[in-house]
């Protein structure tokens, strides 16, 4: 991979998000302070392990983050306290000035605009792509109006244009569960875009990736940024370099340095813990 | 309008289901026909215990239905969905109980038989009102819908899945076996409630009357067959397969889990408890029998082997292993349980999608 950041296009605000979404419903978070999620003070212990250790991070609204870190420095439970799977001992977490994340269960949270990609890709393997899409879209989720919902022309030419966008046009009708281990990688990213969210939290996009899978990826998750926050958590330097504009490394549940690629690179403590060096 | 045609839709796409739905109509005119018209000294003559006997196969085929939809569709599998089905059951028994009135052996006009010999003197407050038919109706459903609702409110929002969940009514249905068979219970303690006379005035032992609950148990199933069609049609049923196939990944996109299991748990105790009400009248009594925890185990077999999350499978096979039992119990009693033991255990290994799993390959084969 070639790319460097300057190829890589622009990162920052194109369009500044407002913290208002077309299709739900529920609580639009307070961005005027331009910081869309707030993780203040985080610790989280496992039997006396502490997976998140006094951990603070501040994602701005429309910027693309990506976090690394050796295993076991916590990354996956930081998502996991910010999307409600799992509850801190201490800290706080705010999704713009208003909304107290640690308050909401997971599909309130997942209402209110955080979306979730997992490590492993979990699509539902016995619906369609399309099926796929129309169940994560965006929309009133209660069990009465779902039994009753049936979808207008606008919810269809957005399934189709996220079918564009993450490229699986053709297999619209297929079974989610025949799909490649790449697409279904992309099925989830498009079922994220389905949700509508205001942050994108993304686990590990390219693990078992092909280079060329990995490079449409990366454009994918560049040119969602701006428009959404993106989080991106990946073990694949070459894959962070092309797509970082800030990088977040964590170490034993603590940010360790943040910064551009090149200055965490060269950050003496980094070197030590992660690169090896 | 719209809604219309999703239903509309989701039958033309589902061959099962117009297969059911034409047998079960044809079933409504033979029947009549062939045990009311044709005269008994006819070889072509249908006895009446045969249309009752077969209606008892529609009412454990409406139960099957309740069992497919929460497990085929929603991956619950329910050890105990009998308890909804004997509720119902129960319900409409206390009906048959105060219609019998005075005739009793014991002549009380009030009291049940049971009652005057415990020597209770007054009615029991949750038996007022069972007198009348609508009062007792509205308890076939209610009583096993607000007890799914209690149960299932619990167990989902504690996040009880899998074998736990399936252990847990287990123990529902034993317990309310254990507390029925005590007569202070108020429901007839072992024996349970019999001797039925008249369903709305209709003498119960007549072949008029077979036919008629016959009939009624044909369109409660049809019914029931299309109701569930529907809501597994809808964007709901897509929801609960979702459910069943990944459930954190569906509460990570924005719905509550919870609340749609239990819905859809609520409504098939419900579909449940109108299929015990049906087999009540029929079969001429309810005791805590039903609550045994086999027959629970029995109606999972039924839905395995006749075929999972299809709806119409459920039925073939709650009909087609109780025919087998019929026979069986008849012929070989001894060796039944083993019988259902190998069935369920050859359907597991050799037909994982059931019989009806088997119509489809033939079809291509041909084709």
């Amino acid at each position: 991979m070639s790319t460097s950041p300057a190829t890589t296009g622009p990162v920052g605000l194109r369009t500044k998000p407002t913290g208002k979404r077309r299709s739900t419903n529920a609580p639009s978070p307070d961005l005027s302070h331009n910081i869309i999620l707030y993780v203040e003070g985080v610790t989280k212990s496992f039997d006396g392990f502490k997976a998140l250790n006094d951990l603070s991070i501040y994602i701005e609204t429309g910027e693309l983050r990506c976090i690394i870190g050796p295993n076991g420095a916590g990354k996956t439970t930081m998502m996991d306290v910010i999307t409600g799977k799992t509850t801190p001992d201490t800290g706080s977490v705010w999704f713009g000035q208003t909304i107290d994340l640690l308050g909401l269960t997971e599909p309130e949270i997942a209402q209110a605009g955080i979306g979730r990609k997992f490590q492993k890709p979990t699509v539902f393997p016995e619906h369609s792509v399309f099926e796929n899409l129309e169940l994560a879209m965006a929309c009133d989720k209660s069990v009465w109006k779902i039994l009753f919902a049936k979808l207008n022309a606008l919810q269809r030419e957005r399934i189709d244009e996220v079918l564009g966008i993450i490229g699986l046009k053709d297999q619209r009708f297929g079974k989610a569960g025949a799909l490649s281990h790449g697409q279904k990688q992309w099925l989830e990213i498009g079922m994220l875009l389905m949700q509508d969210p205001l942050v994108l939290l993304v686990d590990e996009p390219v693990a078992g990736m092909t280079p060329q899978e990995t490079e449409r990826t990366a454009e994918l998750l560049v040119s969602l940024a701006g428009k959404h926050s993106v989080v991106v958590v990946e073990h694949d330097m070459n894959f962070v370099r092309s797509i970082a504009r800030k990088v977040t490394v964590l170490h034993e549940g603590h940010v360790l340095a943040e910064g551009s690629m090149d200055e965490v690179q060269n950050d003496p403590q980094v070197k030590r813990v992660y690169l090896g060096e | 309008m719209k809604n219309q045609s999703l239903l509309l839709s989701a039958l033309k796409a589902d061959r099962g289901g117009q297969v059911l739905l034409g047998l079960l109509a044809i079933a409504a005119v033979a029947v009549p026909v062939f045990n009311l018209l044709v005269p008994e000294s006819s070889f072509f003559h249908l006895s009446t215990y045969t249309v009752t006997l077969f209606g008892k196969y529609l009412c454990y085929g409406l139960l099957a239905i309740a069992v497919d939809l929460v497990w085929g569709y929603c991956g619950i599998l329910s050890l105990g969905h009998t308890a909804f089905f004997a509720l119902g059951g129960y319900a409409i028994g206390m009906y048959l109980m105060r219609q019998i009135g005075p005739r009793g052996v014991y002549g009380d006009p009030i009291l049940p038989d049971f009652m005057v010999f415990l020597n209770w003197k007054e009615l029991p407050w949750f038996w007022e009102g069972m007198n009348h038919f609508p009062v007792a109706m509205l308890m076939v459903v209610l009583v096993p819908g607000l007890l799914a609702l209690g149960f299932g409110w619990l167990a989902f929002r504690s996040r009880v899945t899998g074998v736990y969940l399936s252990i847990m009514t287990q123990a529902l249905t034993f317990a309310l076996l254990l507390a029925f068979f005590r007569n202070e219970m108020g429901f007839g303690g072992n024996n349970g409630l019999t001797d039925f006379k008249e369903l709305l005035g209709f003498d119960l032992k007549t072949p008029g009357m077979r036919v008629a609950l016959f009939i009624t148990t044909v369109i409660a199933l049809a019914v029931g067959y299309i109701g569930c069609r529907y809501v597994i049609a809808s964007r709901l049923g897509r929801v609960v397969q979702a459910v069943r196939d990944a459930e954190g990944r569906t509460r990570f996109i924005g719905y509550k889990v919870e609340s749609y299991k239990l819905w859809i748990w609520v409504f098939s105790a419900a579909l449940a408890g109108i299929a015990g009400a049906l087999y009540v009248p029929q079969v001429g009594i309810i005791n805590p029998g039903e609550f045994a925890p086999i027959n629970s185990i029995e109606v999972v077999i039924w839905v395995a082997v006749g075929g999972r999350g299809t709806l119409y499978g459920a039925v073939a096979g709650a009909v087609l292993v109780n025919y087998a039992k019929t026979w069986f119990t008849a012929a070989f009693p001894e060796i039944w349980l083993y019988a259902l033991g190998a069935l369920f255990v050859g359907a597991t290994l050799f037909l994982p999608k059931g019989v009806v799993g088997l119509i489809p390959a033939r079809k291509v084969k041909t084709a």
